[in-house]
């Protein structure tokens, strides 16, 4: 009961904070600072699922933009795309029938059908899972900076794509994403009325998310995971099937960057190739650094805060590079990241004057 | 006649031009301490890695409980029950004793990725059966003191300890042992081959590959001796000590010569 009042308590704690929050930004002259945090809460998703794939399976993915990508834009994609001419083709017709499809109309009045979000937004799950899988099976093998510059490349490979693909919208990206009505009246939608409840539903479903995560990271799973970063040879001879898991924490990983992205694309109504960048990919990374690599809570607190102050232009034009300067400073001078939980065992022994051992 | 667990066929093994383990066979009886011996570079711990899977043989096969295991990856060989410590021990360092012990449950317990983030209720039942099973090793040996310790911290004879333990918390049929003395003070060799008989005494098959030849001839009912990748000699350690091929590949020519006048 302790352990589980432990491991909770902090989520409990930070969803007070949450509250407290909305309530102070919506009595600030500036309310429209929540929206930046809905979004930040976002791009937090996609570092939480890095870090767990960096700070725990000890894997480093320079590619995390485009299992975003993958996601945001399948999203985009079905829910935007006119399925009108085919209508009569016997596939349409069963997706239809069965309420995969909404009938609405473009800004001209001319009918459009198209795949409603939920569809959607499972097939860009299934798509980005079969996708990191894909490019996992061979890439996992791979160590230390060979796989940072595979996953880099796979990065790369989906910036092309995004920019130079019709379907895509190229340089424009894709804009008019209807809203993602959830359940009943919640929906992830950007527009003012619907700021609010769409901070809180960024922040379930982050919450939920780093619930999941820490469940993950204090299991039997969690426990090999970090047995395979402190010595793959001596995990892998304690039975961890040492590839399997680091392929599951890939894929895993994968998934959140596109539950991110998907959320997102809906939130914002649109997606660009700007989402895609390489430097998208190295600002994950620098942030997960500043967290403390294997802190999911430093994670989740450098993601919505460093990703604010991005959204909200403090870093001005140097936005690149800050995080590019993050990411050297936190390699050079403290690669076990800022916040790292302090040892406070090992604290308190020096304070007594213990000594170990 | 005791069953044989663990037997290799003509195990081969090149490094480039190096021909490190030359058809080699023996097999280790249920119940026994067999060691292999041989002066550096002679392929012990290149026998050993084949035996557990950390690198292919290129010719030969290695049989468990008469099953042929060759070639199979490391944690397969570890799920079949057969554990192993390193020559350099091999801890999680950042991780507690407690932690170290608790993955050596990991064959034995089958919690995945859903499970546990979900934290269903059957994962915390098995939790707690890992965490008690390894307080139980750890009280075995005496460890109990250090189970919240981060294993780094520890000292060199207390680590390669916790190393045991972790190999014991998997509940092996063989446990294979690199060197267990590499590197201990004679009184913590001495305490190493009680432990070794003890756990011996459980049931536990042990395969040795050693060094120190006093514990060796101590405790192991038979010896495979290697010299450059191939078998010399094998049989219990009184008939090994008076083996003329031994004596002249540990002390020379000369001294095998004035063994047999």
């Amino acid at each position: 009961m302790n352990k589980h009042l432990r491991m909770y308590g902090p989520v409990i704690a930070a969803a007070v904070a949450v509250v407290v929050l909305q309530l102070a930004l919506s009595a600030s002259h500036a309310p429209y600072y929540m929206t930046q945090v809905t979004m930040s809460v976002y791009y937090a998703l996609v570092v939480l699922g890095l870090c767990l794939l960096m700070g725990y399976a000890g894997q480093a993915s320079l590619g995390h933009a485009g299992f975003f990508a993958v996601g945001g834009y399948t999203a985009a994609v079905m829910t935007t795309c006119n399925l009108n001419a085919y209508r009569d083709a016997a596939l349409i017709g069963w997706c239809r029938s069965v309420g995969l499809l909404i009938e609405k109309q473009d800004l001209y009045g001319h009918p459009m059908l198209c795949f409603s979000p939920w569809p959607a937004c499972i097939t860009a799950l299934v798509l980005t899972g079969l996708v990191a899988l894909l490019i996992g099976v061979p890439v996992i093998r791979l160590k230390g900076h060979y796989l940072a510059m595979a996953t880099l490349g796979f990065g790369l490979i989906i910036h092309r794509i995004v920019q130079g693909a019709q379907v895509f919208g190229q340089a424009d990206g894709i804009s008019n994403v209807p809203p993602f009505q959830l359940f009943g009246d919640l929906e992830v939608n950007g527009r003012a009325a619907f700021r609010v409840q769409n901070y809180y539903i960024a922040w379930t479903v982050a919450l939920v998310a780093l619930v999941l995560a820490i469940n993950l990271v204090h299991s039997r799973v969690g426990r090999a995971l970090r047995s395979i970063h402190e010595n793959e040879e001596a995990a892998h001879s304690l039975g961890v099937n040492t590839y399997r898991y680091k392929l599951a924490t890939f894929v895993l990983s994968a998934l959140f960057a596109a539950m991110g992205g998907i959320l997102l694309t809906h939130y914002n109504g649109s997606i660009g190739p700007s989402e895609v960048s390489v430097m998208k990919s190295v600002r994950y990374v620098a942030i997960v650094a500043v967290g403390g690599m294997a802190n999911l809570w430093g994670a989740m607190l450098m993601g919505v805060l460093l990703s604010f102050l991005s959204l909200r232009g403090v870093f001005g034009t140097y936005d690149d590079l800050v995080f590019g300067a993050i990411l050297i400073v936190m390699m050079l001078f403290a690669s076990e990241g800022l916040l790292r939980m302090p040892n406070w065992r090992a604290l308190r022994a020096r304070l007594q004057g213990k000594p170990h051992g | 006649m005791a069953e044989t667990l663990l037997e290799t066929r003509n195990l081969n093994r090149y490094f480039g031009g190096l021909h490190a383990v030359k058809n080699v066979s023996f097999a280790v009886t249920r119940g026994m301490i067999k060691a292999v011996i041989g002066p550096n570079g002679a392929g012990k711990t290149t026998l050993f890695n084949l035996v557990a899977g950390s690198i292919p043989p290129n010719g030969g096969q290695v049989l468990f409980r008469g099953r042929s295991i060759t070639a199979w990856k490391p944690h397969a060989v570890a799920a079949q029950g057969i554990a192993r410590t390193f020559q350099t021990t091999k801890l999680f360092p950042h991780m507690t004793v407690l932690e170290n012990v608790m993955m050596g449950r990991h064959p034995r317990t089958r919690s995945g990725f859903i499970a546990g983030m979900l934290n269903l209720p059957h994962t915390w039942r098995e939790e707690r059966q890992v965490r008690s099973k390894a307080m139980e090793i750890l009280a075995d040996l005496n460890l109990t003191e250090y189970a919240r310790e981060t294993a780094a911290n520890l000292s060199f004879g207390r680590q390669r300890l916790v190393e045991f333990a972790r190999a014991l918390a998997t509940e092996p049929q063989i446990l294979l042992l690199d060197e267990p003395a590499a590197g201990l003070n004679i009184y913590e060799t001495q305490a190493l081959s009680r432990l070794i008989l003890r756990i011996r005494d459980r049931g536990i098959t042990c395969l040795v590959v050693e060094h120190d030849m006093s514990l060796v001839m101590s405790i192991s009912d038979d010896v495979v001796v290697l010299d450059q990748g191939a078998k010399i000699a094998e049989g219990p350690p009184r008939a090994i000590q008076r083996d003329p091929e031994v004596i002249r590949v540990y002390l020379g020519d000369d001294h095998a010569a004035a063994g047999k006048s």
